[in-house]
């Protein structure tokens, strides 16, 4: 298909999201990530059963301890969709990308700087 | 096992947030078990607690480690050579655990990062529920193998009361009346009619009531 | 039934074989005793005895064992509410023994409602002893004078034992069962849970009968009237334990709110005069909840009036 999508995206890949945790998704942004998403397999069609449930509580995990350090827990994201869906791996780039513009950079950045200097 | 749960991380970063060299315990027996204060726990806190403090322009430096137990001397004897490191102690052993910590290295601030809950059964993943409340007396030979003092909310050892009601608990619906529950298992044992022993007034003195306890085994003592 | 001679009104009445009439009334949440000897006022003509709640639905009110002070020196006969719920057992002994020393000759020993329902809900609760135990308490007090230590009381408490049961709550198959503990225990007067499945109370009667229970305790059966369709609905859905059939919420419901009051009075009254016919029940246990001034009416017109007063 040759979709483009936004190229500020590192895909990392795992064999199930069910591999996912908490503390991957906390040192993305420990790292510097500005955003964290994770696509699955759409629910209840999981090979391991529920890798993908577990990836999505992981996620609301994340987000509120993200949210409690005031990173912002909106910054981490689940999202679902089949393996012939490439448009909508696009799409989802897309929209992510769009929602951390809108957040503005990793704080820690910033932080980081001020530290710096 | 000893259940715990986590500890609010706001709760956590109000004890910890005047300290620059901070050292974050965990335990691998119990508590990684109920999936409080294992390894990836510690790793977890660790992180969040590292961006908020960056997050906040506070250098704190973080560090981690997971004891094979913090209620026995040898492991805790590990950090003997580094804990003078460190500003602070966060542990998340159980109360336990937290405690022999702060025994052992007493010019050392020691901090809990989980809520100690009960001695419990993972009922499955993500349940866990009370089973004993180390009365020091057991009497689950008289009671179908199911503990009316730590499953009874009135700790009724003649029981029910007149609150039970499809075998629910009065003070709440999700429940068990540990009662029904006795009552259940003596018929399936055809043992019902031991239910009309009155079982006598207990001696608490063996539970917390006595005071601290403490077992002393002269034959296996060194 | 027992042998003793403990100086209670509502023993001698039912030794003597007369349907006993008790009731019973909520301390007030303050300290002003006019409340307890109004409510007493009302129905003491009509009573043999008067239940004072200990702390009912685990809110805090005027202690039990004052009220009960208060209606003694009335020269009204009180039944002394103690749940084992917020005393240990020095407690428990040394308000038995308060008790005796105004001579106060009834008591009811009960588990007392979970703290949760209460104004305290984050309190700590006691329960050292059980009801049942509390029972053989206050009969190792009272018949071998000794307190459960084991030192001798000087002046042992004399004092007609009496405990709940509900023939409702479940699992019904124990009980009778628990109700043949308690008796085992010692326990001499029995006061039920309000009664409004009167077919499943006959029952559990007929089993107790058939254990021979009707003669070893006095069995009070409890009513409570209905003041609206709405408190029906309200026991029959919230409150545990209880068993309130659908027809007798329909008879209530079935009639204009402004009658719903004498409604429940007649299912009331109707009750005590069915279960009178059953053998085994040897009085009644009125409880007007907040609604006092209606039973010297309930009493009259259940035939119960006027009390035996050559005792």
């Amino acid at each position: 298909m040759r979709l483009n999508y936004p190229g500020t995206i590192r895909v990392v890949r795992v064999p199930c999201t069910g591999k996912v945790d908490v503390l991957h998704i906390l040192r993305a942004f420990e790292k510097g990530a500005d955003g964290v998403y994770i696509v699955g397999c759409l629910e209840g069609d999981c090979r391991f059963e529920n890798g993908n449930l577990r990836a999505r509580k992981r996620v609301e995990q994340a987000g509120e301890i993200l949210k409690a350090i005031g990173i912002g827990g909106d910054r981490v994201k689940m999202y679902n969709l089949s393996s012939g869906e490439g448009t909508k791996f696009a799409e989802f780039a897309v929209e992510m990308t769009e929602k951390i513009k809108e957040l503005g950079p990793n704080p820690l950045k910033k932080a980081k700087e001020k530290m710096a200097a | 096992m000893i259940v715990a749960d986590k500890k609010p991380i706001e709760e956590i970063i109000d004890m910890v947030k005047d300290f620059k060299k901070l050292l974050i315990v965990g335990c691998n027996e119990c508590v990684t078990v109920c999936e409080a204060g294992g390894k990836k726990e510690v790793g977890i806190l660790a992180s969040a607690l590292r961006m908020y403090f960056m997050n906040e322009g506070k250098k704190v430096d973080i560090d981690e480690i997971t004891l094979e137990r913090q209620c026995d001397h040898e492991y805790l004897e590990e950090l003997r050579n580094n804990i003078d490191q460190y500003d602070a102690v966060l542990s998340l052993a159980c109360g336990v655990g937290v405690q022999f910590m702060a025994e052992k290295y007493f010019g050392t601030p020691v901090f809990p990062g989980v809520n100690t809950c009960f001695m419990g059964v993972t009922e499955e993943r993500g349940v866990w529920s009370e089973r004993c409340q180390g009365c020091g007396q057991c009497m689950l030979g008289k009671t179908a193998g199911i503990c009316p003092i730590s499953r009874c909310a009135k700790r009724l050892l003649n029981g029910p009361c007149g609150g039970s009601t499809k075998g629910k608990c009065e003070i709440n619906k999700d429940l068990d009346c540990a009662w029904q529950l006795i009552i259940d298992r003596l018929k399936e044992l055809g043992r019902l009619d031991d239910y009309e022993e009155i079982i006598p007034i207990k001696d608490w003195s063996t539970e917390r009531a006595g005071g601290p306890r403490k077992v002393v085994r002269e034959d296996v003592r060194l | 039934m027992s042998a003793n001679n403990v100086p209670s009104r509502l023993k001698k009445i039912l030794d003597a074989g007369h349907l006993a009439v008790t009731s019973e009334c909520g301390p007030p949440r303050g300290s002003d005793p006019k409340a307890i000897k109004k409510k007493a006022e009302m129905i003491k003509d009509h009573v043999d005895a008067i239940n004072i709640t200990d702390n009912q639905t685990s809110v805090t009110r005027l202690c039990s064992l004052a009220a009960c002070i208060h209606l003694k020196l009335m020269g009204v006969e009180p039944t002394l509410q103690m749940v084992v719920r917020d005393r240990n057992r020095i407690a428990l002994q040394s308000d038995i023994l308060g008790a005796a020393s105004f001579d106060i000759n009834n008591i009811l020993c009960l588990s007392g409602d979970h703290q949760q329902f209460g104004d305290c809900p984050q309190g700590q609760n006691v329960f050292d002893l059980d009801s049942m135990q509390l029972i053989q308490t206050v009969r190792l007090m009272r018949d071998e004078g000794k307190f459960l230590g084991g030192d001798a009381i000087n002046r042992p408490p004399q004092m007609f034992v009496g405990a709940a049961a509900n023939p409702f709550a479940d699992p019904f198959e124990i009980r009778v069962p628990r109700l043949a503990k308690k008796i085992a225990a010692g326990v001499e007067f029995i006061q039920t849970q309000c009664i409004y499945n009167l077919d499943k109370f006959e029952l559990w009667m007929k089993q107790a009968r058939d254990r021979g229970l009707h003669e070893k305790a006095y069995i009070l059966a409890g009513v409570t009237p209905f003041k609206s369709a709405g408190m029906a609905k309200y026991m029959k859905n919230r409150v545990p334990g209880m068993d309130v059939p659908d027809d007798v919420v329909k008879r209530m419901s079935g009639v204009p709110k402004e009658k719903q009051a004498d409604e429940g009075i007649n299912i009331c009254v109707e009750s005590i005069q069915r279960l009178k016919e059953v053998e085994g029940v040897k009085g009644f246990h009125i409880m007007a909840i907040e609604w006092e001034d209606k039973v010297p009416e309930i009493v009259e017109r259940s035939g119960l009036y006027p009390r035996p007063n050559d005792l």
